[in-house]
């Protein structure tokens, strides 16, 4: 079988599934996880640094930058200028060009507020950012933020966090139709049958946090998601048969007694 | 202690007092941060990280530094 790799932004990725590095237990726990699930890419926050006690263990001493691509993301930022004030810090930190753009409207259900992720979309690109985009399912809104030069669009299946994998599978089937960078479900897969359909939808890539992280047994979980991924993508390159509502048998009748 | 010497800045928030042209290189080491995994803001402004030694802080200068911790 040739290669099939994932290219976002011109990188080539044999992985995808792109993990979430918060809400783990510790950070030996969120390294295991990762080096378990396979993932290529990792999300990472933009926060202050404890200036009093500096004795806590650094994200980068147990992920190493160098050997799993950092992509730093804008999570709890409600508004343009924030979102532009984290990715601009995080370039600095280490020059990432390619990062995670949310902005969030809803404290509650953590909706984007698409107004504000296409006007920073729009200024990011200019800036020379490539930017993977978390957004709404809405084909019309996608099709915006790829025309605004997005690097990857990133519709919710569900709400952040909530485990209800994916609600509008119509949209998800719409998105695949009609985008053509990445497109990659971010945020509400719960298991690995959700991330299985995910990629059997056609999507190019699943990011998982919270799934694998507060699963009762995260690295078996970042396992499962690792094969989940793999397996729904060559269910989608293998062409499924068409649903039947009648029954074919699978035994020839030739020689029967 | 003379105060005339003295400023005060805030860094993430916190108020600090500091001598008086002390650069941003002389609170980064004050502060044992890895300059490799930071970045720093003055006073709203993203600062060149080659330049932290020429960049002397005043009275009120307001302070940000970031790196990067779990997140989804």
């Amino acid at each position: 079988m040739k290669s099939d790799l994932l290219k976002i932004a011109n990188k080539n990725f044999k992985s995808r599934l792109i993990v979430g590095t918060g809400k783990y237990n510790s950070m030996l726990e969120c390294s295991k996880a990762i080096k378990v699930s396979g993932a290529e890419i990792v999300t990472v926050a933009v926060r202050r640094v404890n200036i009093t006690d500096r004795s806590k263990p650094l994200l980068m001493d147990y992920i190493d930058p160098k050997k799993i691509m950092y992509l730093p993301n804008t999570a709890g930022c409600f508004t343009s200028n924030d979102a532009l004030r984290t990715l601009r810090l995080a370039r600095e930190i280490g020059g990432w060009k390619i990062v995670k753009l949310e902005v969030l409207g809803d404290k509650k259900n953590l909706f984007p507020d698409m107004i504000e992720t296409l006007k920073s979309t729009e200024i990011l690109t200019k800036e020379g950012f490539k930017v993977m985009v978390y957004c709404n399912d809405d084909p019309l809104m996608c099709k915006r933020l790829e025309n605004s030069g997005a690097s990857a669009v990133m519709p919710l299946a569900a709400p952040i966090g909530s485990g209800l994998g994916i609600q509008n599978v119509t949209n998800i089937k719409i998105l695949r139709k009609q985008t053509k960078v990445p497109l990659i479900i971010d945020a509400g897969i719960g298991q690995a049958s959700d991330a299985v359909q995910a990629m059997e939808l056609g999507c190019d890539a699943v990011l998982v946090n919270t799934a694998i992280a507060k699963a009762k047994n995260p690295l078996q979980m970042a396992e499962s998601m690792k094969y989940a991924v793999i397996s729904g993508r060559k269910s989608f390159l293998s062409g499924r048969i068409t649903p039947n509502l009648q029954g074919a048998p699978s035994t020839t009748k030739k020689g029967i007694i | 202690m003379n105060k005339k010497n003295k400023i005060k800045i805030v860094v993430n928030g916190k108020v600090l007092t500091v001598n008086f042209k002390f650069s941003l290189k002389n609170l980064i080491e004050k502060l044992k941060t890895p300059i490799n995994k930071i970045a720093i803001e003055l006073n709203e402004e993203i600062v060149d990280k080659k330049k932290l030694n020429k960049i002397f802080l005043k009275n009120k200068d307001k302070i940000e530094i970031v790196h990067f911790i779990g997140g989804g």
